[in-house]
């Protein structure tokens, strides 16, 4: 986003950083990159009984330049990934990764020549979720922490911030938490501390 | 591979006598390879701590077995026999064995062989439902192709075997007599390196197409990466040590 | 290999290559595309490459087509793209814990593949399973094969358009998955079925639950009668695309759903039955018209007849063991629910330590080394959702399999895809595809 970098930082950036985040995690879109397993159950997580539509997530791009998610769902082989990389270069920024499952996370129980060791070896992850495969409620809980990172994320000029020494993130806490009376309580007071 | 010495099962119940219908020389056990049925134990690397590190394994390879087969499998045996009159050159053993019928063919004339089976109205094995390779690294002839016939007509199946060496890995193809052998054929080209005579485009199917080697091979490493859990590293699968 | 095999084969497609410091680098172009597309000389003809990712493509299938307009003239399926290597991982595992492999081949019917294998297995063994277990293993197989229709129903209805089909037919799924998940834990890949019988019995409750569901699913697939088979469009899109007749059929090796819609009633179960299916009443359904319609006509006939089935199944259940009753093979730990999970019953724990000897030498022999099979090879197929699953094991009379191939229905039958697909639309071809029910796990192993 071109006009990202040129919002002076300060209070309008902060206001403007809450609404971008907001906006990008309320209507996130993957790509469909279901390969095993684990996209059956991802299909079935879009299905009726886990929603994805109440995330604003039922719409699964089939062409990755609309889409904003991919969610690696299965074991990658050898042949596939340069078909993983490939597709992650035509999405278009922002984009985040969630690795679904033990085999797109770490190549799971084929530690073989077939299969790639982990999908972060090809592209950056945001979220693991292990599981073989993981229950759709995890899908979930895994989405809703990367709603909470992206939520998170300083914009343009804030960007500086991550790299002044002694920046750690918080850790994740589900949307369907963070955002409860008590869920803000905790955040407001860890962040007072 | 049995241990002979320990007295495990002796596993192949079928034994060659003198009384086989097949003759001449095409009835032989498969040779075995300089050098099969050592290190049993993984025991080549990481210090063999069970002692049976000098054990010499036999390894037992089927002969044909005695005549009569029982069931239906002399009535094919022998309706093969008048339908093939290449029979005695090409058929090396016949193996009977847990109520499986193998015929063991030499790799030049298995298509005839097919040819044969699918047509003749006693044997009428219309399905090729699978072609496969094994690895034998204890055998000359260490890559065998394996093919299994149904018979709908019948309601029987039957199982061909042939065996080739790694420096001439040609098998004849059988794509013109079960042209559904097309992809199981480059699976085996593929994963075992048997070159398919015939086939109309033998072309690496499971792997990427510039892969070197072939995967299911046995002296090819399963090529697992260490894992690491929890302070301690984990060698994969196939350099760990083991007993069995 | 050595470089000796490029004598064997040229290779016009092999990448060039050049060594490093780092080793050999290969210059992969996707050269082979360049040649493909000069090739269709006609100026009308294009080249399409429907890639690995694709929405309609079930799963990772690459399809390259020609086409003429929106004719295909040529159609070409590129497999591979999920080739897991699972045959040689079983090389490197004791033969139970094949079964954790062997499930996740063809993941959509998982407990067929585990009893192919377990079926495999025991005939290698020469055993005997106990009555019970081969009567759960019937249950477990046809709740997988209705949920794995239903998959196809879903993924067939979304590629040509009917997305109501997909929400339906994955609401009457869960419930089908919650009943697998009450009987083994898991709601797919479930290995439960183990060589000697099944992992643990039915928990309490669950013979209650299939029946509830006996009571839901007729309404449920009349609905999708209703929805579908009547539907001008749904018949416009079916009726006469891709057709494949019966010599075409047996040619290419096609099983299951696909030669039954070709008129030939060839069903394992009835052939050559296994598990003691010719104990069970149930028809085979067999359509005339070889095209799509008939192929969706003989599944939506074959979800009723696996309800069927497990009636006749629930009433067949006895009380008696699950797993074989020989200490040297069958899997030894008796599984409870415990405040941690499931896991072994602190009863059995308390023998195997506490009293008996023999019970502890058995579970740590079986649980660490595996029992030994006897050496042989068997091939044993049974029917699975999308036709002929057939599992040939190898062993050498050691605690592993030696070797193991798993003939997977839609590997072969995905070599009718160019029959089917040459001279129709390019969505006739989608069509076809989704009529062929792969499941690219299956496929590439």
């Amino acid at each position: 986003m071109g006009l990202e970098e040129k919002l002076p930082s300060g209070v309008l950036l902060t206001s403007v950083e809450k609404v971008v985040n907001w906006s990008r995690k309320s209507s996130l879109w993957p790509a469909t990159f279901g390969l095993a397993c684990c996209a059956i159950e991802m299909m079935s997580t879009g299905a009726g009984r886990y929603d994805l539509a109440r995330f604003g997530m039922e719409v699964f791009r089939a062409s990755p330049r609309q889409a904003d998610l991919m969610i690696v769902a299965g074991r990658v082989s050898q042949k596939m990934a340069p078909v993983v990389r490939q597709i992650y270069d035509q999405m278009p920024e922002p984009k985040w990764v969630i690795a679904m499952g033990v085999c797109a996370s770490s190549g799971g129980m084929f530690n073989n020549y077939a299969i790639v060791q982990g999908v972060d070896h090809i592209i950056p992850v945001d979220i693991y979720l292990p599981g073989c495969p993981p229950r759709p409620e995890m899908l979930l809980d895994a989405i809703l922490k990367l709603h909470d990172k992206i939520m998170e994320e300083p914009l343009g000029a804030n960007a500086k911030r991550r790299l002044e020494p002694g920046y750690a993130p918080r850790p994740l806490v589900a949307s369907s938490i963070r955002y409860t009376k008590e869920g803000k309580k905790a955040a407001r007071a860890g962040s007072e501390a | 591979m049995s241990l002979t010495p320990a007295g495990e099962h002796d596993p192949t119940g079928s034994v060659s006598t003198g009384g086989t219908h097949l003759t001449g020389s095409s009835v032989t056990a498969p040779e075995v390879a300089k050098g099969a049925g050592r290190d049993m134990f993984g025991a080549a690397f990481g210090g063999d701590t069970s002692g049976y590190g000098g054990l010499v394994a036999r390894p037992v390879a089927p002969v044909s077995s005695p005549r009569p087969y029982g069931g239906w499998f002399d009535e094919v045996v022998d309706a093969l026999e008048e339908a093939y009159p290449g029979f005695a050159g090409a058929v090396q053993r016949v193996v009977v064995d847990r109520g499986e019928l193998t015929i063991h063919v030499a790799p030049a004339k298995v298509d005839e062989v097919c040819r044969a089976l699918r047509d003749d109205p006693n044997l009428r094995f219309e399905l090729c439902s699978s072609v496969s390779g094994v690895d034998y690294p204890a055998q000359v002839e260490r890559l065998h192709a394996v093919y299994h016939l149904t018979s709908m007509t019948y309601r029987r199946r039957i199982r061909l075997e042939t065996a080739v060496t790694v420096e001439d890995p040609h098998v004849a193809s059988v794509t013109a007599t079960y042209p559904t052998a097309d992809f199981h054929e480059r699976e085996a080209w593929d994963m075992f390196g048997i070159v398919f005579d015939g086939h109309p485009a033998l072309t690496r199917i499971l792997m990427p197409d510039d892969w070197q080697g072939h995967p299911q091979r046995k002296d090819y490493p399963l090529g697992g990466i260490p894992v690491e859990y929890k302070g301690a590293t984990i060698p994969p699968p196939d350099e760990r040590r083991s007993y069995a | 290999m050595t470089a000796g095999d490029t004598e064997l084969l040229t290779d016009p497609y092999a990448a060039g290559s050049r060594e490093t410091t780092e080793g050999t680098v290969y210059t992969v172009t996707g050269g082979d595309w360049d040649s493909i597309a000069d090739a269709a000389s006609d100026d009308q003809r294009m080249v399409v490459n429907m890639g690995p990712q694709h929405p309609s493509t079930h799963g990772v299938l690459r399809l390259v087509l020609e086409l003429e307009g929106e004719t295909i003239t040529t159609a070409r399926t590129v497999i591979g793209y999920l080739h897991t290597g699972i045959e040689k991982n079983l090389e490197y595992r004791t033969w139970t814990q094949g079964v954790t492999f062997v499930t996740r081949m063809d993941y959509l019917s998982p407990i067929f593949n585990e009893t192919a294998y377990c079926l495999a297995v025991e005939k290698l063994l020469g055993i005997e399973v106990p009555e019970r277990a081969t009567v759960i293993r019937v249950l477990c197989m046809e709740l997988n094969r209705i949920s794995s229709h239903l998959v196809w129903l879903a993924t067939g209805g979304l590629e040509l358009g009917a997305l109501t089909a997909m929400t339906a037919s994955f609401r009457e799924r869960e419930t089908v998955l919650d009943v697998l998940e009450t009987i083994t834990g898991l709601r797919m890949n479930h290995a439960f079925v183990r060589p000697g019988g099944v992992a643990q019995d039915l928990p309490p409750g669950a013979v209650e639950k299939i029946r509830e569901l006996l009571q839901v699913l007729p309404a449920a697939f009349d609905s999708y009668d209703a929805l579908l088979t009547g539907n001008p469009i749904w018949q416009k899109r079916t009726q006469d695309v891709s057709y494949l007749d019966l010599q075409g059929c047996i040619a290419l090796g096609i099983t299951g759903p696909v030669l039954r819609s070709a008129g030939l009633a060839w069903d394992l179960r009835k052939t050559e039955p296994y598990c003691g299916y010719e104990t069970y009443d149930f028809d085979v359904p067999v359509q005339q018209s070889c095209d799509v319609w008939g192929r969706y006509l003989v599944r939506m006939q074959e979800l009723r007849e696996s309800l069927k089935i497990i009636e006749q199944a629930l009433d067949k259940l006895q009380p008696g063991p699950v797993m074989i009753q020989d200490k040297k093979i069958g899997w030894p730990a008796q599984l409870a629910l415990g405040s941690d999970g499931l896991g072994n019953s602190l009863d059995h724990v308390r023998k195997i330590m506490g009293t008996s000897m023999e019970a502890l030498i058995h579970h740590f022999k079986l649980v660490t080394e595996g029992f030994r099979v006897p050496a042989g090879q068997v091939y044993v197929p049974i029917e699975s959702p999308r036709g002929e699953l057939g599992v040939h094991a190898v062993s050498d009379g050691g605690t592993r399999p030696y070797r193991v191939h798993v003939r997977d229905p839609s590997f072969t039958n995905l070599q009718a895809t160019a029959a089917m697909c040459e001279g129709a639309l390019l969505s006739d071809a989608i069509a076809a595809v989704a009529s062929i029910d792969p499941v690219m796990g299956g496929v590439d192993r």
